[in-house]
């Protein structure tokens, strides 16, 4: 019986109703068997052939959910059988002889028995065979790495050393699970409590992520907790939650970053020069996208394909410091910073090969964040970074240049959101593609681009979801995020740049500069998680759009966010906890790069 | 003072396929209709009552029977006959299959006499030397014997497949006449107590009409 016919049997009627399929040539035995079983509350089947048993079992592989076997039968042997049966059914399968000589156990257990009864058979040995059906069925779910699902105390006898191993695996994975699922009930509580009183949300200014990265810095990123750092940094108003949260995003920017490094650094190597066909990523629904993306730049795709398995699985071992250092210096000219730091890392690379379109070192200033942070990987890039001017990259966003000038001028007020300046940068370009393209350029700067593409669909639902201000200009970047991710290709088609950050970032950046991007980014700020995810991971691009987690979050859906998640869709960035601070945070840079977009902008209104 | 006239009444030996037991749903109060066998032998003379009636039909015999019905199974208990094997046959017979014992060992009585004949044959054959061959066929006896309860068949195949095993062909002959033997005793005895479990059926649906 398949776990779901279980499950929809009732799972406390189990093992009652559990099929068997007897098979013996003893008609005396057989009879006897087939009425113990029935007495045990099992749904038995009868045969005298061994191979009518297998044509049984073979016409519906979910039909039975045990086989049990005499061992000698005329027509076949019942080790065959078994062979067959675990082979092709995978069903667990008992032996059942008279004769109990150790050999003919020791054959059986080999052949993959789960057990060796002898005749005579009791009741009670009966009533207990359902046990083997559980292990297999928890066995194959520790095998398939999916989570265990607490099963009911079955009192097995621990006659396998497997089952012991898996026991205890799946005991961690539970506790892990338990444990994780305790922190984000806490936070949601803590959530929960302040959203209804509304607290005003933290808005993490440059100021005070500087403060923050100080902190960490001083502190140290392995024993940066938020209490201390919250001690450190000193400002008011601010919670241990919402440093807790920062700081988790932090973490998790940086790990991508990292990884991202280390696979720009790869790929550019490989490319050398920008990649417009990661630029053309198209539908971004998952890694898979990527492989449709750039038909003419196929390694970059490859380059691409290897990001999402190193992505999110953290590195926690970057010096914070580093990167942090960067983000304060929002005049700077971040990309002679990078250049200086001297690790810039591929993401950077990209963000600023992609940035050369507008050949603005502003936009590069956009990207402190993501380059800053860069530099705690790896290596390379810096060639990159060099390079990233001289590309030309007018036609990066072709037809939004006039709004990409304009917006990269915004960026330099704020360094700190490579989100920002990367949706500025969207913005431009989007204008052409509307809404839809930076959502799909904010899932690029997401550091494990793919995920950010299979978030942008969920996540321009949500934001239509979020957006309860329901503001008209808004609601076109909510459209679905489909629609944008299609367009986005055709903006990039163009480019060849080996900056898929940085097409994000363009992507990205068209959003705030929209007034209703503006709207949209507040109504991401209701989603705290969005902005905070943002900031931490990838300062290039607003996360808020493209993490669905943290919408879904911002929404109340904390089950979503599970670090499962991380591992199913390999790239999404998003933090398996709902952010405690969710409710005070709030994209406050966003908000500034937006505003002072705005003002140097004339709000072009993209959407 | 009434005193209950013996009758000498003839009752035809049951037949094993009789065996099964099937509660009346009418009493039939003509003793001529009733084939049953009263007791361990044919011929056996029963009371009768001054009606005419024998006393067991007026269902005052279905205590006694009952009696008689445990008295039996202690009775091949000791021997080693039986063990409790049989006794969770008779714990599975319930409403749902009340003949399951009967029909079990029917069945078992059926495969045991084809593979009492197949021994035989395999022996007395002067060039036999298929001895794996027997032993499939003992392991089969072996099975079917430990689920009936029949617990000195088995012993003898137990020993007979160890001669077997060893090719032993002297030793495989004693065995099977051992065996069979056996197997004479343990039918005999299954087919009292199924009797006797008839009678018993029959008193008390006598006693209690309500209850056919």
């Amino acid at each position: 019986m398949t776990v779901e016919q279980i499950g929809s049997e009732g799972k406390d009627q189990f093992p009652i109703g559990m099929r068997v399929l007897a098979v013996d040539d003893d008609p005396t035995c057989l009879l006897l068997l087939g009425t113990l079983l029935r007495r045990c509350q099992y749904h038995v089947t009868t045969t005298s052939q061994a191979k009518t048993a297998l044509k049984m079992l073979r016409e519906n592989k979910n039909k039975f959910d045990l086989v049990i076997s005499d061992v000698h039968m005329p027509d076949m042997d019942g080790f065959k059988l078994l062979e067959h049966v675990g082979l092709e059914m995978d069903l667990p399968v008992i032996m059942l002889s008279a004769n109990g000589d150790t050999k003919l156990v020791m054959k059986g257990i080999t052949h993959g028995a789960c057990d060796y009864l002898l005749k005579p058979v009791r009741i009670e040995e009966l009533q207990n065979i359902w046990q083997h059906v559980v292990r297999r069925k928890k066995k194959d779910r520790c095998n398939s790495g999916s989570k265990d699902k607490p099963h009911p105390d079955s009192g097995e006898a621990v006659g396998i050393g497997n089952v012991d191993n898996n026991g205890k695996l799946n005991k961690k994975r539970k506790d892990q699970n338990e444990d994780e699922d305790d922190e984000r009930d806490e936070n949601g509580h803590d959530n929960e409590d302040p959203s209804a009183q509304k607290k005003p949300r933290v808005v993490w200014s440059v100021e005070l992520h500087r403060k923050f990265v100080a902190a960490v810095n001083q502190l140290g990123i392995d024993k940066a907790v938020p209490k201390k750092i919250l001690e450190l940094m000193n400002v008011e108003k601010l919670t241990r939650e919402n440093v807790a949260s920062h700081l988790q995003k932090f973490r998790l920017y940086l790990k991508r970053i990292s990884c991202v490094a280390n696979q720009q650094a790869n790929m550019a190597a490989a490319l050398g020069t920008a990649d417009s066909a990661y630029l053309r990523m198209g539908s971004l629904n998952g890694l898979g996208n990527f492989h449709t993306l750039a038909g003419s730049d196929q390694l970059h795709n490859a380059a691409f394909r290897s990001f999402p398995p190193s992505g999110v699985l953290g590195r926690l071992n970057t010096p914070a410091g580093l990167g942090i250092r960067g983000l304060p210096s929002p005049g700077t000219i971040q990309l002679g910073h990078v250049q200086n730091s001297g690790n810039p890392t591929n993401d950077l690379s990209k963000l600023q090969s992609f940035v050369p379109g507008n050949h603005n070192t502003n936009i590069l200033q956009g990207m402190p964040m993501s380059l800053e942070l860069d530099r705690l990987q790896h290596n390379k890039s810096v060639g990159h970074i060099g390079e990233l001017p001289t590309t030309d990259s007018t036609t990066v966003f072709p037809g939004s240049g006039n709004l990409v000038d304009a917006r990269i001028t915004g960026f330099s007020n704020n360094p700190l959101l490579g989100v920002t300046s990367n949706s500025l940068m969207l913005e431009g370009s989007s204008q052409q593609a509307t809404s839809h393209t930076s959502v799909s350029a904010i899932g690029f700067q997401n550091g494990n681009a793919l995920s950010d593409f299979t978030s942008i669909a969920p996540a321009s639902n949500q934001l239509q979801d979020s957006k309860a201000g329901s503001q008209g200009q808004a609601s076109p970047i909510n459209c679905n995020a489909g629609q944008i991710i299609r367009s986005a290709p055709q903006e990039w088609n163009a480019p060849r740049k080996d900056a898929p950050y940085q097409s994000h970032a363009l992507i990205n950046s068209s959003i705030p500069i929209n007034s209703a991007m503006i709207q949209l980014g507040q109504c991401l700020d209701r989603n705290n998680s969005i902005f905070h995810r943002t900031t931490d991971l990838d300062l290039v691009g607003p996360l808020n759009f493209v993490d669905p987690l943290s919408i879904k979050h911002g929404e109340g859906d904390n089950s979503i966010m599970e670090p499962s998640v991380i591992e199913k869709e390999g790239y999404l960035m998003f933090q398996p906890r709902p952010h405690g601070s969710h409710v005070p945070d709030n994209i406050g840079s966003l908000e500034d790069l937006a505003s002072a977009m705005m003002k140097q902008a004339d709000a072009t209104v993209i959407l | 003072r009434w005193k209950p006239r013996l009758l000498e009444c003839e009752i035809p030996a049951s037949n094993p396929k009789s065996l099964q037991i099937s509660k009346p749903k009418k009493v039939n109060l003509r003793p001529h209709f009733l084939l049953l066998k009263f007791a361990f032998l044919p011929g056996f003379k029963y009371p009768v009552a001054k009606t005419g009636l024998p006393l067991w039909m007026l269902g005052l015999d279905a205590d006694r029977l009952r009696a008689d019905l445990n008295r039996l199974l202690a009775f091949l208990f000791h021997l080693g006959i039986l063990d409790e094997q049989y006794l969770q046959l008779q714990q599975l017979q319930d409403e749902s299959s009340p003949n399951f014992v009967s029909e079990v060992v029917n069945i078992y009585f059926h495969e045991s006499e084809k593979l009492l004949r197949n021994l035989r044959s395999l022996l007395m054959d002067r060039d036999f030397s298929d001895y794996d061959k027997m032993g499939i066929h003992l392991n089969q006896f072996i099975g079917s014997s430990s689920s009936i309860g029949a617990k000195r068949v088995r012993n003898v195949c137990v020993a007979f497949r160890a001669a077997s095993d060893q090719n032993n062909r002297a030793g495989c002959l004693r065995a099977l006449e051992l065996l069979e033997h056996e197997y004479c005793i343990l039918k005999n005895k299954l087919h009292e107590l199924f009797q006797i479990e008839q009678q018993r059926l029959l008193a008390a649906g006598v006693r209690y009409p309500m209850l056919n």
